[in-house]
């Protein structure tokens, strides 16, 4: 089972299937979502309409942790299993986790103006976020740092799973610390802290923000594994013109 | 023990003292990661004239004072201690009567806190107009502020 997944071609053909579905559902949630957020959802009695900010940023906040996560997993596998997959995967995330990231740090920058009369402060919280933005740009430039896979693959790794710690950093920071961001309302023991009607639109762009988040990781694997072919093909002609030459 | 396992103890034990050693600085320096100090904090531990800090906590009931050129006095309280502050200039929107604001600034002679800065602080409840009025006739309103419009 595990041999048979680690294995690039079956990821071809059964990605290759799959995507379209997952596209199309991507597309279908993400016009709920985005009706839900800015019609059907009431406007907040402190916030008013600036609430509908956070119908993106909570969601973009949420795919640049998973993302990372997702590239720690893939860290160690490819460390300690060397799994064939594992590296294209994490590179295949970098990108995307340092989109979702940039998207939560402008579109909270956008929301604190009004709500807090600033668009930046340098509390635990909004620092955590910005080092994580920065260790996926580190990981972004290591990958091109290093011409072959399999070296930068491992170098790249070990970042990974030191950038890691601060993914915890993130989560409790507004617990830790006091901040000038408000605590968790969503996930926390005592239960969210926002009412149904603007649960639910949130619920929505998250589930569609993860099907974007899946569906563009899926295809950057796809390219990724095709680069490579290219990669040994390129290395292969030009081994068998070199030995052509020697003859 | 084969080489996979190897691997994967040399990856737990590593990042175990990273992660300890870690934790070890942000506990150093908790002091400082905070975003603002609160009144009982100045109160215990005192706090020099003109070193700038930032002050946060909730504004207190019926101390807002407001003078011409947009000089506003107020006291901001954590429940134990409450410090005057005084500041010049615009007000976020969310300001008023128990909201939780940080302030930027020093503390006077006079014991009075000059500050150059509000920022408006926003707690992590959110629910409709309807649901927060409801909530206030009914008495259980617990934020202690009055919601936008009734005041």
């Amino acid at each position: 089972m595990w041999t048979k997944l680690a294995n690039p071609g079956f990821f071809m053909r059964w990605s290759g299937r799959l995507l379209p579905w997952f596209a199309g559902a991507t597309v279908l949630v993400f016009a709920t979502g985005l009706y839900m957020s800015f019609f059907m959802a009431p406007p907040d009695y402190q916030q008013g309409e600036t609430i509908r900010i956070m119908y993106i940023h909570v969601p973009s906040a949420w795919m640049a942790l998973f993302l990372y996560t997702m590239m720690s997993i893939s860290a160690i596998g490819t460390l300690v299993w060397r799994h064939p997959l594992a590296d294209v995967s994490q590179k295949a995330a970098a990108p995307l986790g340092a989109a979702f990231t940039l998207v939560c740090l402008i579109t909270g920058a956008l929301w604190g103006k009004p709500m807090w009369g600033t668009y930046w402060v340098w509390d635990a919280r909004l620092t955590s976020v910005l080092v994580l933005f920065l260790v996926y740009a580190g990981i972004m430039a290591l990958w091109r740092a290093i011409d072959d896979p399999g070296r930068a693959a491992r170098a790249v790794s070990i970042l990974t799973l030191v950038g890691a710690l601060n993914l915890p950093i993130i989560r409790f920071s507004v617990d830790w610390w006091n901040t000038l961001h408000q605590p968790a309302s969503v996930f926390r023991m005592d239960g969210p802290t926002i009412y149904p009607a603007m649960l639910y639109p949130l619920l929505v762009m998250g589930l569609a923000f993860a099907l974007l988040a899946i569906t563009m990781h899926a295809y950057a694997m796809r390219t990724e594994l095709m680069r490579r072919r290219i990669r040994t093909l390129n290395i292969l002609e030009a081994e068998r013109l070199d030995s052509r030459a020697a003859a | 023990m084969t080489r996979k396992q190897r691997r994967l103890t040399l990856i737990g034990v590593t990042g175990a003292v990273l992660a300890i050693s870690l934790g070890l600085v942000l506990f150093a320096m908790r002091d400082t990661i905070v975003f603002f100090r609160a009144p009982s904090d100045i109160a215990a531990q005192g706090v020099d004239e003109g070193v700038r800090f930032r002050l946060g906590g909730l504004v207190e009931d019926g101390s807002i004072r407001r003078e011409t050129g947009q000089i506003h006095y107020f006291r901001v309280t954590d429940g134990g201690a409450s410090i005057e502050v005084r500041y010049q200039g615009l007000l976020p929107d969310l300001f008023r009567e128990g909201q939780g604001v940080v302030t930027e600034g020093a503390v006077d002679g006079s014991g009075l806190f000059r500050a150059d800065t509000v920022l408006a602080r926003h707690d992590e409840n959110y629910m409709p107009r309807e649901v927060a009025d409801a909530l206030k006739a009914q008495g259980l309103w617990q934020h202690g502020d009055p919601a936008p419009g009734t005041q």
